[in-house]
């Protein structure tokens, strides 16, 4: 008998799966949408929590959905999830990848990047906002989410000295 | 992409699975917050396995479908040189480490969260990553900055999602037709 709830990881995830444009980071809205409002697997607070630890990461930005299914349904939860967010759309990409060149001129191709690239920007933006919402709580947090924001886009500084600092300013309670 | 290619930087035979396992598992550990910059040096400068132009195409495309977009380059470039059984070798190679880090960080996490110094830690990295993410949005929005439409669509998408909480599939079934009909209108 497989758990109802590891079916509706397979749900949720395998539809997001292919409404990814643009990656996981534009999809934080959608999932936090879900996962915290709809389904209530976990808090506001919890799902701040899931997506600090998917970031202290190495790998790919998607890793919040395996901390996601591991809060739901432990080792078990964390593969289905990861497995539902990347199997439908790596088949999808599999089966154009073959047939994509011969379009490579195709106009029609050019319009559909160039029409995908503000949705794309506009959720990436909104991931952001519904993140700072959820993240932030304390005035220090949003200076830190400020801070961070600004730097990241006048300097070229390796992004885990950001997450770094932030660690070390927030273990010793100045954040 | 299946048909050879003599300018390909290297030949197919030259790839093995065992390759494509090993070159994707570094990329996979290499970087935060994403990994295609990593994807990219492996890719073409440390092994040739693509030329600058072969990567700069199978990123575009990675990144047109839906999905993870640095999955979809592991599935890609594992088909190109190995087929189905190199897009499922490339891309486990490259989830492997990062999924079984990430579970241990976040059972860790369970078990130290009740001292002040972790959670604390935690939710400052938490508010670095978001601003990490918002600067990430502005970056991409620059290019757009040259006409007023993709600025207004981007703007829908952001009061959409972030601002109504819309569902995705709707603002997507309603913004994507629309913006790609503008962008055929306007196209040169």
């Amino acid at each position: 008998m497989i758990p109802p709830v590891l079916i509706e990881l397979v749900e949720q995830f395998g539809l997001l799966s292919f409404l990814a444009i643009g990656g996981v980071n534009a999809l934080i809205p959608e999932i936090h949408r879900r996962v915290v409002d709809v389904y209530q697997w976990m808090s506001n607070a919890e799902f701040a929590q899931a997506f600090a630890i998917s970031q202290a990461s190495p790998g790919p930005n998607m890793l919040i959905v395996s901390v996601i299914g591991w809060k739901v349904y432990g080792f078990l939860g964390a593969l289905v999830a990861t497995l539902a967010i990347c199997a439908p759309s790596s088949v999808l990409t599999f089966a154009i990848a073959h047939v994509w060149d011969r379009f490579r001129d195709a106009p029609l191709r050019a319009a559909i990047q160039r029409g995908l690239a503000p949705v794309t920007v506009g959720l990436v933006l909104a991931s952001g906002y519904v993140l700072a919402r959820t993240a932030d709580e304390t005035l220090p947090a949003y200076a830190i989410t400020a801070a961070t924001a600004a730097l990241a886009l006048i300097t070229r500084v390796h992004p885990l000295w950001f997450l770094i600092t932030a660690a070390a300013l927030g273990a010793f309670g100045v954040a | 992409m299946t048909v050879a290619d003599p300018s390909q930087a290297v030949a197919r035979a030259q790839v093995g699975a065992g390759d494509l396992f090993f070159g994707f598992l570094k990329v996979g550990i290499s970087g935060f917050g994403g990994v295609m910059p990593f994807a990219r040096r492996m890719l073409v400068e440390e092994r040739g396995w693509l030329s600058e132009r072969e990567f700069t195409e199978v990123l575009s495309l990675s990144q047109f479908l839906p999905g993870p977009n640095i999955i979809n380059v592991s599935i890609i470039v594992g088909k190109r040189f190995r087929g189905p059984l190199g897009a499922l070798i490339a891309s486990v190679g490259l989830m492997l480490m990062p999924f079984l880090i990430v579970l241990a960080i976040a059972a860790l996490y369970g078990r130290f969260a009740t001292l002040d110094a972790v959670r604390g830690g935690t939710a400052a990295v938490s508010s670095a990553a978001t601003g990490l993410i918002i600067a990430m949005g502005l970056k991409m929005a620059r290019p757009l900055a040259g006409s007023a439409w993709p600025l207004l669509i981007a703007a829908l998408g952001f009061i959409a999602l972030g601002l109504l909480r819309v569902p995705l599939l709707w603002a997507l079934l309603v913004l994507a037709p629309l913006s790609v009909a503008i962008a055929w209108r306007t196209r040169r």
